[in-house]
């Protein structure tokens, strides 16, 4: 249970798909101009995720190594083709928003990448755990780029007013602001990163170090 | 045929509309890959001459199988495995062919089939020179049109960045903000410049 559970969290900590592996970037940014249409890419995501990874870790065993490409991304395809079928019947104003970038959760490196590091290799239990937790961790990610864009951009949340005295900055929902966004917040994750390898240091030194 | 149709697209896949710095496809490779000139650069010929047939072989696809047997809703599954096909088969020809070019391209060419701009052009395609499940007339040309200038684009910026970027080599930047976070950054600054020409009107 302890090693489930550590597969669902390494998802939305370490190996954050977005801050730590930065893969799945093109969606991450296009899509981030609100946290609503966020929300809706991350549970999609999300979807396709889980479904891929239940089904090619259960039949990981008859897929010939050669082919196996090829294979997960019908299995993908096949995953993303029931969101888009969905998504047009019951959610068609997202679908408006998020456009192509709905087929395009084919090629998003997140999906392709744990079936091909974890779910061709692991059971399925793992391979669950794995996908909700990438999952979870990639909707955080979006959510959290989404939510600075939309109150720089708009000075809404979720498309609520927060006060009249803000004068929005448009740039932040325009291209220019997904990049700028992105950029400082892995920096961010980078300076957290390396603070905290140095406390380390300084703490497994003791007061030799200052030597 | 209107010429300037194809001026129009033209113009707009380059500068407009560029498919990394305004439309966000293919960034992956575009953060990746950006490091050097010199790759950069085959990568972007690489993908310019896979999005240029594979919207050609999409198009006749949707046209021929997907809209008559009124299956459009397999376009993902059938796209995809033909660009991942066609993918495999140019780096086979390529081997066989022009060793030195398969040198050049190296492992570009398999990554190109996750490449979102390869999808993304033969999508927009789909949308943009299909009506009501018709195609527009001069379809044809216009969708290998766009797919050629998507990644005459893509090469464009591709180009821009990697010699950015050897130059920032030299440079002493902060240390958390070192390579990716700062690709990003400069990313930015070029789409606010590329926003520049969205001002052009036809």
């Amino acid at each position: 249970m302890k090693r489930l559970f550590k597969e669902f969290t390494k998802g939305i900590t370490i190996e954050n798909p977005t801050f730590g592996l930065v893969l799945g970037l093109c969606p991450t940014l296009a899509v981030s101009t609100s946290v609503n249409n966020a929300i809706g890419m991350g549970l999609a995501a999300t979807f396709v995720l889980l479904g891929s990874n239940i089904i090619i870790s259960s039949v990981r065993k008859f897929i010939p190594v050669q082919i196996r490409i090829p294979c997960f991304i019908v299995i993908i395809a096949t995953f993303v083709t029931i969101v888009e079928l969905l998504m047009k019947a019951y959610f068609p104003v997202l679908n408006r928003q998020l456009g192509i970038f709905v087929p395009l959760i084919v090629v998003n490196c997140i999906v392709l990448g744990r079936a091909e590091a974890f779910a061709c290799k692991k059971p399925v239990v793992d391979s669950v755990f794995d996908a909700l937790g990438m999952g979870v961790g990639f909707t955080l990610a979006l959510c959290i780029i989404a939510a600075i864009r939309e109150i720089l951009g708009t000075g809404k949340l979720l498309g609520f007013s927060l006060g009249k005295g803000f004068e929005p900055v448009a740039m932040m929902i325009l291209a220019p602001g997904a990049l700028l966004t992105m950029g400082l917040l892995i920096g961010l994750v980078n300076y957290w990163h390396i603070k905290q390898k140095t406390n380390r240091e300084i703490k497994r030194a003791g007061c030799n170090g200052c030597k | 045929m209107d010429v300037s149709k194809f001026i129009a697209i033209m113009i707009s896949m380059v500068f407009i509309n560029n498919f990394i710095l305004s439309k966000f496809l293919g960034l992956c490779s575009f953060i990746g890959v950006s490091k050097e000139t010199k790759p950069a650069v085959s990568m972007g010929l690489a993908v310019t001459f896979v999005t240029t047939m594979s919207s050609v072989i999409t198009w006749l696809i949707y046209r021929y199988l997907l809209l008559p047997f009124n299956i459009t809703y397999l376009r993902t599954i059938s796209f995809i495995l033909v660009i991942a096909s066609f993918v495999q088969l140019v780096e086979m020809v390529v081997r066989k062919a022009s060793p030195a070019l398969y040198k050049a391209f190296g492992i570009y060419l398999p990554l190109i089939t996750v490449n979102c701009a390869v999808l993304g052009v033969a999508v927009l395609n789909s949308q943009e020179f299909f009506i009501n499940g018709h195609a527009l007339k001069g379809g044809f040309l216009m969708s290998a049109v766009q797919g050629f200038f998507a990644g005459i684009g893509y090469l464009l910026a591709m180009l821009l960045m990697s010699g950015i970027r050897e130059r920032l080599e030299l440079l002493d930047v902060p240390k958390s903000l070192k390579d990716v976070p700062l690709a990003f950054i400069i990313s930015s600054l070029m789409s606010l410049a590329f926003m520049g020409f969205s001002g052009f009107k036809f």
